[in-house]
């Protein structure tokens, strides 16, 4: 059944983008050297913060992908995912810290500068360990993976859906913000954890260590994107979108519904864990305001832009929407969040299928509920189709 | 099945009530093997909520519910039922529109349901062939390739039926299967389901009488939650009782 | 000391003096007696002298015991005469104690300074008080009944006795009667210390209790004293435990009312039409700002308004949320309905634009709103029960508007056709209800109740452009707590969680606190998904 096989595959791609996607990753991988090779005073250098910029962007694209796995093929709209993003650069924080052994301000080998500030007087022990880089990377994966699995069960086992789980994941991210912000859960409260010195030996303020994050940023990104294709592609795949577009359905069909949204759930925690802990060592901080609920909106944000239900669409959006921002922010930032909000109201208005469906090409998304085409229709001030015969 | 004897589904006293109003009122209906059964009764007679007890989504406040004499329905949840063996096909044909008509057969097939192994599922030769036959026989063959939400009413219809044979159940509980359908199609699903009973039990709700006519088989008529009559169609549509509830006194 | 209040005094001995007249100068041989306790050079003996010369009650003593305490009473070296100093124009004048005679400026080097510490200035200051006791001023009174409170001493019942004969205020005769039941309680007599716990037991305040503390540590186990006091403390314990519950309980009302407030508007929008108002916070922060512009216009035209200017701010926030409601619903939502997860990504989109809308127009930073006299304050209900005044207002405000939420939807026929669009709107529509207009006017009476908990939350909280979104949350989880679509749910709802969380503070800090809530409902959906009021059946489906 290659055909079929390839056909599912297929549709995860925009259909004919394949050549125009591979000359983008190329692009997106010569980059750094235009950086590293390239002499500052030639009008191709590329300055450190545009590789430092880019570099976020990739990161910022795996956690879209993580969005755009549950909420474009299984319909969970999770308004949380920034906590299991900033879960996975704490755990990395947390290597980064150990990492810097006593060349801290107060100079003591084991304790972090604000433990010692704190006045304490040892390691909590959920710190052990993390001097550890291969731990600190099992982390990375574990703890994301296992909130969102003692969460999920909860939710999904209680058949909350909807706008409900929306609103409780957006109560989870928000009550681990709090958390975060005390000084006395031992993660450096308020400023978070930052200062970083190297990783790994490398240290974090050269320009090769900052193309070498790049790389692994671009690579994870591949890697994630291969990931997801293959998941939605195989018929785990098929009944997670039969979720999405008839949940009872596939429940009457036998399929248990709690552990397949429990499979995608965990799956996409993680991977916005890994993009997480490789954001952190590129802008050199973690602090809990990466928890908060406007955060983790904004992520979805990327996702409807470029298409949910298009894995090329989530990278997509990432790209534009921070590229906007970035570009705004330092040509009008009172603007900014008036094109923000503009962007959320626009898009799900006029663009339920984002900038992937603006191209008239096919996506895995679901496709518009009858009403809202005519709604839509109506504004474009176009006739609807005419409604197929039902029976009431 | 292990005694031959032992009825396919076995309801006894149900009762369920919704904030005091009553949507069955100590229903007792008995399946046997391989038999097609038709209910009939007025809206808000308790046929859906009924079918919603028998496939665990709903709890009945009182009574007892068994498949095959050995499977309590009423401690059960949906996914073992229908693993059980009982599907069911709504009211509204529910299909996944996303999905092509072979996507939609593939996931209906009995299989393993574990999530890790779908994720390394392959299909095999023989389901292959037990998708095409499925299509040949719902006559679907031609749209294989096509996404369901671009099927017609009464195609979906089909295709819900023929995800139900996938599912290969020893129970079928089939609601309105003709709604909407024209008359030739009613013909067609008539056909089909004499054609599917006898292998396996099912249960046919429906309003339309020349298919229940078309059908032939022992009707039970519900009313207000429990079973106002039971009998072949002539005898159910000469009982007073049925007389008197559907054209009112 | 302050200049007012020393002209005061002075005005005050010259009233004494023509009072008393002649029995000045039968006292008088007391008080210079007194005074040669200063010449000695040793603390206790200068302490001595400050009780003695306080005991004598002649109003000279004032000027000199005030000397005193600002290190300005000096011993001539002559004849060890008592003179007391003070500075002006650059020189030192002196004036003779006993006699009252100005000296002129006198040369330092010819006086010793009478050394001063911390206990002789703590006697003196218990010294001043009882001249105070007798000031016209009730304030000083007060203070001075409090100062002898805080340093008790037996010596003092009689003073308080006398001067509790002519008091008049009822405040400041419940200080004094404060500090006599503590002189009593350093008296040698053990009716008078007994007297005094007895009455020292029926206040509720934490310097009692200590000072009962201390009696019943210094006192004989097993003495009558001692069981007095120790009882006494637990009695003491036992009703401040009640007042602290009380008053916490009541916070967590406060709490749940302003929740309430916030969350009956969402009730409707998203309980009654489903529809998720992420923007709902703006609403509310909105009619926070309308109550800001409203005392502006007020403090520029009509200064005399300013006290019911809160009063003029509510109708008006509410027309504001209101009309802003009903545009987003007529522009925006309306085309959304029926697809949840898109109106809660759109109207987020539209709570951004709001605020930075506000923040543009006013500024990022707080704005300051006024409460009126009526609102500030506290008032105690019972002893040591205090409960601020906005917070009292406020839950009757709460109270109020969701009577009148309550009425509209049950008696009027605007609820009447709210409630059918909503349970079936085609055959609504097909009886020829308006559907649309009914959809606008309950989005905008949701919205526009929204703005009146703005002005609500403007008396208690900062006025900014982030106020809506601190209350978002928390208010879904009051509509969800409470059961989508039962405003009785709603009122149980905020209740439970404004008492919850304020019963959790004490023992886990604010954030802990409401982390722990946080938690908590997300397990109690776990068991009642649909809230704590559920409807069961068909209904719930819908």
């Amino acid at each position: 059944m290659s055909a079929r096989l390839n056909q599912s595959l297929g549709r995860a791609l925009v259909s004919g983008a394949r050549p125009y996607i591979l000359a983008v990753i190329v692009i997106l991988a010569l980059l750094p050297l235009l950086n590293l090779a390239v002499p500052p005073s030639s009008p191709f250098y590329l300055p450190d913060f545009a590789i430092k910029l880019i570099g976020k962007w990739l990161c910022f694209a795996i956690l879209a992908l993580a969005i755009d796995l549950v909420w474009g093929y299984v319909g969970i709209l999770s308004l949380g995912h920034g906590a299991f993003f900033a879960l996975g650069g704490y755990a990395m924080g947390m290597y980064l810290m150990r990492a810097i052994g006593d060349r801290g301000h107060y100079k003591n080998p084991l304790l972090p500068d604000f433990m010692v500030f704190l006045n304490w007087k040892e390691l909590p022990w959920y710190w052990h360990g993390f001097d550890n880089f291969l731990f600190a990377l099992l982390m990375v994966l574990l703890i994301p993976g296992l909130l969102a699995f003692v969460f999920g069960w909860l939710a999904f086992r209680s058949r909350i859906t909807g706008v409900y789980l929306s609103i409780i994941t957006q109560a989870m991210t928000f009550a681990l913000m709090l958390a975060f912000f005390r000084n006395d859960m031992g993660f450096g409260g308020n400023n978070g954890l930052t200062d970083f010195k190297d990783i790994l030996g490398f240290n974090l303020h050269t320009d090769g260590t900052r193309a070498g994050l790049y790389w692994a940023s671009l690579a994870m990104l591949i890697a994630t994107f291969l990931l997801c294709r293959w998941v939605v592609g195989s018929k785990l795949g098929r009944v997670l979108t039969a979720v999405r577009d008839a949940e009872s359905r596939v429940r009457f069909l036998g399929y248990s519904v709690t552990n397949y949204k429990l499979f995608a759930f965990v799956l996409s925690a993680m991977i916005a864990g890994v993009a997480g802990a490789l954001y952190v060592p590129q802008v050199g901080i973690i602090n809990p305001s990466e928890f908060s609920p406007a955060a983790s909106i904004e992520a979805v944000i990327w996702v409807a832009v470029g298409g949910r239900g298009s894995l090329v669409g989530a990278i997509l959006g990432a790209f534009a929407v921070n590229g906007a921002k970035s570009w705004l922010t330092s040509y009008a930032p009172e603007l900014w969040l008036f094109i923000l909000g503009g962007i959320f109201v626009a898009v799900t208005l006029f663009l339920p299928r984002g900038i992937v469906g603006l191209f008239g090409q096919k996506s895995d998304g679901p496709r518009i509920s009858k009403p809202s085409l005519a709604n839509l229709s109506k504004m474009l001030g176009t006739v609807p189709p005419a409604p197929k015969e039902q029976r009431p | 099945m292990n005694k031959p004897s032992q009825p396919v589904l076995y309801l006894d006293d149900v009762t369920v009530s919704f904030d005091g109003f009553k949507a069955l009122n100590g229903l007792s209906f008995v399946v046997e093997p391989g038999e097609l059964r038709t209910i009939i009764g007025p809206n808000g007679a308790g046929k859906t909520t009924m079918m919603d007890v028998i496939t665990g989504k709903t709890r009945p406040d009182k009574g007892t519910a068994f498949f095959k004499g050995v499977h309590d329905l009423t401690k059960l949840d949906e996914e073992t039922i229908a693993n059980l063996g009982i599907g069911r096909k709504f009211q509204r044909p529910t299909v996944f529109d996303n999905h092509t008509v072979s996507e939609n057969l593939e996931l209906a097939l009995k299989a393993d349901r574990r999530a890790f192994r779908t994720l390394f599922a392959r299909i095999g030769a023989a389901q292959n062939e037990r998708i095409e036959a499925v299509m040949e026989q719902i006559g679907l063959a031609e749209r294989a390739r096509d996404l369901a939400g671009s099927l017609s009413h009464g195609q979906r219809q089909w295709l819900e039926i023929g995800m139900l044979l996938m599912q290969d159940p020893e129970l079928l509980l089939v609601d309105e299967p003709v709604a909407g359908m024209t008359d030739h199609e009613t013909e067609q699903t008539a056909a089909l389901l004499k054609q599917i009973a006898g292998a396996r039990s099912v249960v046919v709700v429906e309003h339309d009488m020349e298919f229940v006519r078309a059908l032939a088989t022992k009707v039970t008529v519900l009313h207000e939650g429990s079973v106002l009559s039971e009998g072949t169609v002539d005898h159910v549509q000469n009982d007073p009782k049925v007389i008197e509830v559907y054209l009112g006194r | 000391m302050h200049v007012g209040r020393r002209r005061a005094l002075a005005l005050f001995l010259i009233l004494i003096f023509a009072a008393v007249g002649r029995v000045q100068d039968a006292r008088a041989d007391a008080f210079t007696d007194a005074l040669a306790g200063f010449a000695k050079d040793s603390y206790s003996d200068t302490i001595a002298a400050v009780e003695k010369v306080s005991a004598t009650g002649d109003p000279r003593a004032a000027a000199v015991l005030r000397a005193l305490a600002e290190g300005n009473l000096q011993v001539r070296k002559s004849d060890q005469a008592i003179v007391y100093t003070r500075e002006e124009g650059g020189k030192t004048l002196g004036t003779e104690a006993a006699s009252g005679k100005e000296l002129g400026e006198i040369k330092t080097d010819d006086y010793d300074q009478v050394r001063v510490n911390n206990r002789v200035r703590s006697a003196v200051q218990a010294a001043l008080g009882t001249f105070n006791l007798v000031h016209p001023d009730t304030r000083q009174r007060i203070d001075a009944a409090r100062a002898l409170f805080k340093n008790p001493n037996a010596a003092n019942i009689p003073l308080l006795l006398k001067s509790l004969e002519k008091e008049t205020d009822p405040a400041a005769k419940a200080a004094k009667e404060l500090a006599l039941a503590a002189s009593r309680l350093m008296s040698d007599k053990q009716e008078e210390r007994l007297a005094g716990i007895a009455h020292l037991k029926t206040a509720g305040d934490s310097e009692v209790r200590d000072l009962l503390l201390r009696v019943a540590g210094q006192a004989e186990k097993g003495s009558p004293i001692h069981t007095a006091a120790t009882e006494a403390v637990a009695s003491m314990d036992a009703q401040l435990r009640l007042a602290r519950n009380a008053e916490i309980f009541f916070q967590g009302l406060s709490l749940g009312s302003v929740l309430l407030l916030a969350a009956i508007g969402l009730a409707i929008t998203f309980g009654v039409m489903g529809v998720i108002n992420m923007a709902h916070g703006e609403m509310v922060m909105l009619g926070a700002y309308t109550t800001f512009v409203v005392q502006q216009i007020i403090r520029t035209w009509s200064p005399e308004l300013m006290e019911v200017s809160v009063l003029i701010a509510v109708p008006l926030a509410f027309l504001v949320s209101g009309a802003v409601g009903v545009g987003l619903e007529r522009g925006v939502i309306r085309h959304l309905y029926g697809r949840p997860i898109e109106t809660l990504l759109m109207t987020w989109g539209v709570s951004m634009i709001l605020q930075q809308a506000v923040r543009t127009a006013f500024g990022p930073t707080n704005r300051e709103v006024v409460s009126p006299s009526w609102m500030s304050g506290t008032m105690e209900i019972a002893s040591g029960i205090a409960l601020t005044q906005n917070r009292v207002v406020i839950i009757l405000f709460g109270l109020l508007v969701f009577a009148i939420v309550i009425f509209i939807t049950q008696k009027t026929w605007f609820g009447l056709q709210m409630r059918a669009v909503t349970q079936n709107r085609a055959m609504a529509a097909s009886m020829g209800i308006r559907t649309g207009r009914v959809d606008a006017m309950t989005f905008g009476l949701g919205s526009g109740i929204a703005g009146m908990a703005g002005v609500a939350l403007a008396q208690i909280d900062n006025v900014s452009p982030n106020l809506g979104q601190g209350y978002i949350v928390d208010s879904f989880m009051v509509v969800v707590f409470g059961g989508v679509g039962n405003l009785l749910g709603l009122l149980l709802g905020s209740s439970i969680l404004g008492v919850i969380n304020k019963f959790l503070e004490p023992f886990a800090g604010a954030v802990l606190g409401k982390i722990f809530v946080l938690v908590a409902i997300i397990v109690f959906i776990q068991f009642r998904p649909r809230g704590l009021f559920a409807l069961k059946g068909r209904a719930a489906e819908a």
